[in-house]
């Protein structure tokens, strides 16, 4: 038996543990909150921040590359802005303070505050399980969010964009929906920075989609900088359900953006399309659980990487299918496009296959850009920089172009010439 | 117009020597065929022209309207007017193909200091030319070449150079792969570019195409130089006898 030395805390599981502290009386809820907040963060103190030797955090270092705690600015100021596309109806959280009114008809909206303060939270807030750091990170500090759901049948009309705006401090926040039975509609959460001062937003979006429902998810992150990047997305999806999540990270300094899926209704469909682009001193990481627990259902997943300068980027995805899933149909490909000697990225895609009737595959490719492709280009008069920002372009937008709104399409396009013409 | 004088080239990769002290002269308002045997370097010297930098000149210099463009990357010298119309033209997924005509027509305006075109100007342009070229407005909306059969492809670079308006067209063999009507089309479209102030390069190994675009000057390339220059009537003595005694003459 090896005794366990804790580690001496580093400044920011000091700042954490201070932060609490000092929000004690602060923050919201009711004692079963309270209760499950002081859980959490005993149990944060006890593990410390994880570490490369915590198997899901193996090239994610929190510990080490979480070097400060901005503290929290209930004050900090931040301004809604327009809609990614116009007509959408808009829910915004401006500053760590979620408003619920805005909502089209058939969403029923309350604030997650509402839910802390009385206690209906209390339930939710326990983590995954042992290397589930952002939810105990986030289940210790949550103070808002939007609790939301869309009636059966109801089918959304136009996107509904949850506008989170940050500017300094830390928001933690948390985003329970429930799309009822064949209920239809496209969520976009689109994470925002204003201004250059550092900050810490943990973000958990639990989503349940509800037999024979279809829903669109898009994860847009534009954080700054300098800023840390904590997010999770956990779904449960029904029987003959559809689910297509989108995931762009355009931002960040820190970001590990967790999905995790559990495929619980036969004949159901799931795809994640991710785009990931890596610039600077940024370290960016998408991690993926997926989950196939029973017969007849298919799931695809495609990520696209570009990573330019000193960047390092991961992807780990698993997917795990169980004794009974019989018939899962399971892609996986993770492509990447190195653009400097410097930047890296570490791809682990892993299948775990307990059904012996099923097809599943994964791939991961590293590549560079054509020079064929770059001498076709610039023969033609456009210049090296614009004729490689095109290719980069080419790679990711194959993906972007999958989904069926073109005022969506536009507008992520946009966000990627914008990300492009900064960086490349 | 053009003057190469004494090339020497190499693969850069290797260092295998393609182009062996090439020389030839190309004035404005002209047309001048390129003819030679397969292998002979007429496909490496037009990338050499275009700035491709899988070759290295080690010898000699090509001077564009004067000045030497070997420092000159492709970007640069496109913008100057050099388009080269592909023997192979290149597939690019993922890339539209209005907005790489878009792109190119507006980095080359950049490039020369004029503005850039709005869009209904460049939609008006790029319709005109195509129909003169008998292009679908479908092809237009695919990935720049993705998918087009060979004769097409052929088009889309002749469609390029319509629009890009250059002032040397080098053509490598863009007769070959295309149908009979077609091949009228595409020299239809190099004619409509004759003018005194624009020089057109026409690589080829057929007569026919020469019927239709009738050159001022025809040069044989082999192993790497000009071996023998000549009139137009020169391409006929090739067409009726092949490229033995010409070979022969300059062994
Ligand atoms: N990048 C390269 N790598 C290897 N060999 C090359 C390369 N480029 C050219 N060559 C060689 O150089 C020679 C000239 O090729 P090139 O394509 O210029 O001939 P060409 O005259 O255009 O022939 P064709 O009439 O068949 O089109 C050939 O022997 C070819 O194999
Ligand atoms: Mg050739």
């Amino acid at each position: 038996m090896t005794a366990h030395i804790p580690a001496p805390m580093t400044a920011a599981e000091s700042a954490l543990m201070d932060a609490y502290a000092a929000q004690l009386g602060d923050l919201p809820g009711d004692g079963a909150v309270l209760s499950a907040r002081d859980t959490l963060l005993s149990e944060l103190k006890a593990a410390g921040l994880p570490t490369r030797r915590v198997e899901a955090w193996h090239y994610t270092d929190l510990r080490a590359l979480l070097r400060t705690v901005p503290t929290y600015d209930a004050t900090a100021f931040v301004q809604p802005v327009e809609p990614l596309t116009a007509g959408s109806a808009v829910l915004r959280v401006l500053g760590g303070h979620a408003d619920a009114s805005g909502a089209p008809e058939g969403l029923d909206v309350i604030t997650y505050a509402q839910s802390l303060l009385d206690g209906s939270a209390a339930g939710d807030l326990a983590a995954r399980g042992d290397e589930d750091a952002i939810g105990r990170l986030n289940g210790s500090f949550v103070r808002d969010g939007l609790e939301v759901s869309l009636a059966e049948d109801s089918v959304l009309a136009q996107p509904l964009e949850l506008q989170i705006v940050q500017s300094a401090g830390q928001s933690h926040l948390r985003f329970p929906f429930t799309f009822g039975a064949r209920s239809k509609a496209t969520v976009i959460e689109r994470h925002l920075s204003q201004g250059d001062t550092a900050s810490l937003i943990s973000s958990v979006s639990d989503l349940i989609i509800e037999d024979g429902a279809d829903v669109t998810w898009i994860l847009v992150q534009e954080q700054g900088a300098s800023d840390t990047h904590l997010g999770q997305l956990n779904f449960e999806l029904g029987a003959d359900a559809q689910f297509r999540l989108f995931v762009i990270n355009a931002g960040g300094k820190l970001v590990r953006q967790e999905v995790h899926g559990v495929v619980n209704g036969e004949g159901s469909d799931f795809k994640l399309r991710a785009v990931n682009l890596m610039g600077g001193e940024s370290h960016t990481d998408l991690t993926f659980t997926l989950g196939h627990d029973v017969p007849n259902t298919t799931s695809t997943e495609i990520i696209r990487n570009v990573v330019f300068d000193r960047a390092r980027g991961v992807f780990q995805g698993q997917i795990r299918v169980a004794q009974d899933a019989q018939k899962t149909d399971a892609k996986m490909a993770c492509n990447t496009l190195l653009l400097s000697d410097d930047a890296d990225f570490s791809a682990k895609p892993e299948l775990e296959i307990f059904a012996d009737d099923v097809q599943c595959g994964h791939g991961a490719t590293v590549i560079d850009l054509n020079p064929t492709h770059l001498y076709y280009l610039q023969a033609r008069g456009i210049p090296e920089k614009r004729a490689r920002q095109m290719l980069v372009n080419a790679f990711v937008d194959e993906v972007v172009e999958e989904l069926e709104d073109e005022a969506v399409v536009a507008a992520l396009e946009g966000i990627i010439e914008t990300w492009l013409d900064r960086h490349a | 117009m053009l003057e190469i004088k004494n090339l020497h080239a190499r693969i850069a990769e290797d260092g295998t020597e393609i182009i062996r002290g090439l020389n030839l002269t190309v004035k404005a308002g002209e047309v001048a065929a390129i003819m030679g045997p397969n292998g002979s370097g007429k496909s490496t010297l037009s990338y050499i022209l275009s700035g491709r930098e899988d070759y290295e000149v080690t010898e000699g210099d090509i001077l564009y309207n004067g000045e030497s463009i070997l420092e000159l990357d492709a970007s640069e010298r496109a913008a100057k007017g050099i388009f080269l119309a592909f023997q192979y033209p290149v597939e690019i997924p993922g890339v539209a193909t209005m907005q790489f005509l878009k792109v190119a027509m507006n980095e080359q305006r950049k490039y020369r200091g004029e503005s850039e075109l709005s869009t209904p100007d460049f939609m008006r342009r790029v319709k005109e030319a195509a129909a003169e070229l008998k292009i679908s407005p479908e092809m237009l909306k695919r990935p720049l070449n993705v998918g087009f059969s060979g004769g097409e492809k052929k088009r889309a670079e002749v469609l390029q150079m319509a629009l890009l308006e250059p002032k040397l067209c080098v053509l490598d063999e863009t007769d070959s792969g295309l149908d009979i009507d077609a091949l009228k089309i595409v020299a239809d479209g190099v004619n409509a570019l004759r003018s005194p102030d624009r020089a057109v390069i026409v690589i080829t190994h057929y007569q026919r195409l020469l019927d239709y675009i009738v050159p001022d000057t025809v040069h044989v390339l082999y192993k790497g130089q000009v071996i023998k220059s000549g009139p137009k009537e020169l391409a006929h003595e090739l067409e009726a006898n092949g490229y033995a005694d010409i070979i022969g003459a300059a062994a």
